[in-house]
């Protein structure tokens, strides 16, 4: 599978791309902003100076009069070092200051004040105007003060706020990004869920997922439940086939070695006598594998919807110990029962099947004239049913993948087997909440295989 | 550049146009072709010291320094004569040159040293912080208390008007562009400035030019006070070495302190040595205590901090009064209260 990018990185880049962009958006603002404050600023000192000098304008012997308060020219120092200008004239006659400053050519009406940039001995300048008729002489004379400052000190102080914002935008932006990831980590946290809760399923839970999801993982949980449901369809009826399979070849087979058996009594060449039992006991190893694979269909079948009654499996030892007798005997081999009463909640058809399985390998793969011992205990909350056979034991592959299915050892060669027998019984335990263990049989030779299940 | 330094330069000012006039001139040859043009209102004794401590440091370096008046090196500068350094007491027209765009720009650490008030941009330097204090003979005042505040001397001349008659010295501001800064400075600072005019006025003051003069008339006994000399160490090692003729006081209720301040001129060639003058001084500014040097650093030393220590403060304020129409109210009233016939 090819994955094609991540959804909460894509996410997370999404949301800090966002980020970004209002980070930078609130910096330009800001940055704008602090310009425009520090210009009013500016405007209005430099228009309280020009006022404040505009009112010591006054007539004295017919000539316009006037004192440049220190006052008007200490407040423009107080916001930046900056260089000042002023020009006062009466109407175009200039009274005092720069004559060559370009103030603006309109007269600004009394008690207003007019703002003006320029360029003056080589900087920017800010100019306010006011203008205030005095009476020199016979009629009234317009006076205009001007009062004009460099902006070096807006531009520092801009740069300076310009500065502070860009380095809160730069942590605004961190910020987002942490969250974004965050965001982008919650949102996904359901389907994460989904994903983990159909992992931790095993292998043969087919059953629909039901849980809540959100809106948007609600067709996927449809499609997934729907998709589950066809496959679980689709191993029954496999499974089903089997079993019906099975079944109907064992029957002609029980037909074929009974004549078989007739045959056998019948004949009197020992070489014909050979052929009929070589031929019997092929028909018993079919019947035995067709019989298997019935099991194993049983069990896949029944441990979908497992049955939870009390069994005792002491009782159960005794039960498939007894039924295995005639088998054993067949080889001179001894079973031998060491049981203590172990109640397990599960379905004794199933748990009968899997112990009749690992009995009947112990039994097989033993030599003739031994002892299988089945021993059942509890302990630690689990019961433990060991089957210890006297055999050649497990051969050099893991002991896990004898369970695999049509696995057979690499030591059974001679014997004849279906490789089902550990399958059906691993199985069964598994579903039972169990497994199957295998070891060394604790003396020397042989194998312990043990059935464990919770003790009730 | 048109520029609006001709029309709006001060009369005063105007006679100075194409040429200035020189009080003293030296110059200190050096081993290389280079030369450091300096301009100062400072004394060639004064400031010498500071100048060979230069060259010391600069050896191929040659240093011209021309003495001039506040007013002259003011006109001088704005007429772009050929100066590599500006050094004034007149902190008015320093600065007046600094805003009109006649200072170069310089900046180095130990500029940047300096605290805000010692400094105007990167254009104007404080070096020194001078006070202005009053001088006066201790024969001419045996049998008085010595004023602390400016009302107990006015208080003390009103009582013996006979004592001070033509006995007290002070700037005459019309020529003087220190005591015309100091005046108005005080004008603003505290009322009993123009009610010490009148009474000084009514005592027939004398008046005078400079410093140097005031000082030795009162040395001599010719005058019984000198009111607003600027106390550099110049002044009080004259006092000291007087005997105990002459004493120096701080007035308790005010004190102006003036800053001796550097600029680079826009006509200046040798920047970069100028920048390194301009450093040194700043350095020299900052330095402790008094230590060998004849001017005093820009902080106060311990026996002089109860003078209310606060310098004339380096602004576009310092433009109000060298407006003409300013001036010349200024000067009005100043004549009606200390020149009465």
């Amino acid at each position: 599978m090819k994955t094609t990018g991540s959804i909460g990185r894509r996410l997370t880049l999404l949301l800090a791309g966002v980020a970004a962009l209002l980070s930078l958006l609130s910096w330009g603002m800001v940055t704008t902003l602090a310009r425009q404050a520090a210009e009013r600023t500016q405007d209005n000192v430099l228009a309280a100076s020009a006022t404040t000098i505009a009112e010591t304008l006054r007539s004295e012997q017919g000539e316009v009069r006037l004192e440049l308060p220190y006052s008007a020219f200490a407040m423009l120092d107080a916001i930046s070092q900056d260089r000042v200008f002023y020009r006062i004239a009466a109407g175009d006659a200039l009274l005092t200051g720069y004559d060559d400053l370009p103030v603006p050519t309109a007269v600004p009406a009394p008690g207003q004040v007019v703002f003006d940039t320029g360029v003056y001995s080589g900087e920017a300048v800010r100019m306010a105007t006011v203008s205030r008729p005095v009476v020199a002489g016979s009629q009234p004379v317009q006076v205009t003060v001007t009062v004009a400052q460099t902006r070096h000190g807006v531009g520092t102080i801009s740069a300076e706020l310009s500065r502070v914002a860009a380095i809160l935008s730069v942590a605004f932006f961190a910020v987002a990004v942490g969250l974004s990831a965050v965001a982008a980590r919650t949102s996904l946290r359901p389907l994460n869920e989904i994903a983990a809760a159909v992992s931790r399923r095993g292998p043969s839970d087919l059953r629909p997922l039901r849980r809540d999801a959100p809106e948007e993982l609600a067709p996927l949980m449809t499609s997934l439940n729907r998709l589950m449901e066809r496959l679980g369809q689709s191993i029954r009826r496999s499974e089903d086939f089997i079993a019906e399979a099975a079944h109907r070849v064992r029957t002609p087979l029980a037909v074929v070695r009974a004549q078989a058996e007739i045959a056998l009594r019948s004949v009197g060449d020992e070489a014909e006598k050979t052929r009929l039992r070589r031929i019997i006991r092929a028909v018993d190893e079919s019947s035995r594998s067709a019989g298997q694979l019935l099991d194993h269909a049983t069990v896949a079948w029944r441990a979908d919807d497992l049955a939870r009654a009390p069994v005792d499996l002491a009782e159960l030892a005794a039960q498939t110990a007894g039924a295995l007798e005639a088998t054993a005997a067949m080889k001179d081999i001894r079973l031998h029962l060491d049981t203590a009463p172990a109640r397990v909640a599960g379905d004794a058809v199933l748990l009968d099947n899997a112990l009749r399985n690992v009995l009947d390998n112990a039994i097989k793969y033993s030599p003739e004239d031994t002892t299988v011992r089945l021993s059942v205990r509890t302990a630690d909350g689990e019961a433990r049913i060991a089957v210890t056979d006297e055999g050649p034991g497990l051969g050099t592959e893991p002991a896990e993948a004898l369970t695999e299915r049509f696995r057979r050892g690499d030591n059974t060669e001679g014997i004849v087997g279906s490789g089902l027998g550990l399958t059906i019984a691993r199985d069964v335990l598994t579903a039972h909440g169990g497994r199957l263990e295998f070891a060394p049989a604790p003396k020397g030779r042989g194998t312990c295989v043990s059935l464990v299940l919770p003790s009730l | 550049m048109r520029l609006a330094c001709l029309a709006v330069a001060l009369s005063l000012f105007a006679a100075l146009a194409a040429a200035f006039e020189i009080e003293d001139h030296r110059f200190y040859p050096g081993t290389g072709p280079q030369v450091l043009k300096i301009i100062s209102t400072a004394d060639l004794e004064v400031f010498e010291p500071y100048l060979l401590a230069f060259q010391a440091q600069r050896p191929a370096l040659s240093i011209d320094y021309t003495v001039a008046s506040s007013a002259a090196l003011y006109g001088a500068i704005r007429n772009g004569a050929p100066f590599d350094l500006a050094l004034s007491s007149a902190m008015d027209l320093q600065f007046r040159l600094a805003n009109d765009g006649f200072a170069l720009p310089h900046a180095s650490d130990r500029t940047d040293a300096l605290p805000d008030w010692a400094r105007w941009r990167d254009l104007i330097f404080a070096f020194t912080a001078e006070p202005a204090v009053v001088v006066l003979s201790a024969d001419r005042f045996a049998g008085l208390d010595v004023p602390a505040t400016r009302q107990e001397l006015i208080s003390l001349l009103r009582a013996h008007p006979d004592r001070f008659q033509g006995a007290v010295g002070t700037y005459d501001i019309r020529d003087s562009g220190l005591g015309y800064l100091f005046a108005t400075q005080e004008a603003r600072s505290t009322d009993a400035f123009w009610r010490l005019s009148e009474v000084m006025g009514r005592l027939a003051p004398r008046l005078y030019c400079c410093s140097g003069q005031m000082i030795d008339d009162v040395a001599a006994g010719r005058l019984a006070l000198a009111y607003n000399v600027l106390g550099s160490y110049a002044v009080e090692r004259m006092a000291r070495a007087s005997g105990g003729r002459v004493k120096i006081l701080q007035m308790q209720d005010f004190t102006n302190v003036m800053l001796r301040t550097a600029l680079v001129p826009r006509s200046a060639e040798n920047t970069e040595a100028a920048g390194a003058m301009i450093d040194m001084l700043a350095n020299l500014g900052l330095r402790d205590g008094p230590g060998t040097w004849p001017l005093p650093p820009l902080r106060p030393s311990t026996d002089d901090a109860g003078g209310g220590f606060g310098p004339i403060r380096l602004g576009p304020a310092l433009m109000v009064f060298l407006d003409p129409l300013n001036r010349r109210d200024f000067l009005g009233e100043w004549e009606n209260a200390m020149v009465q016939r």
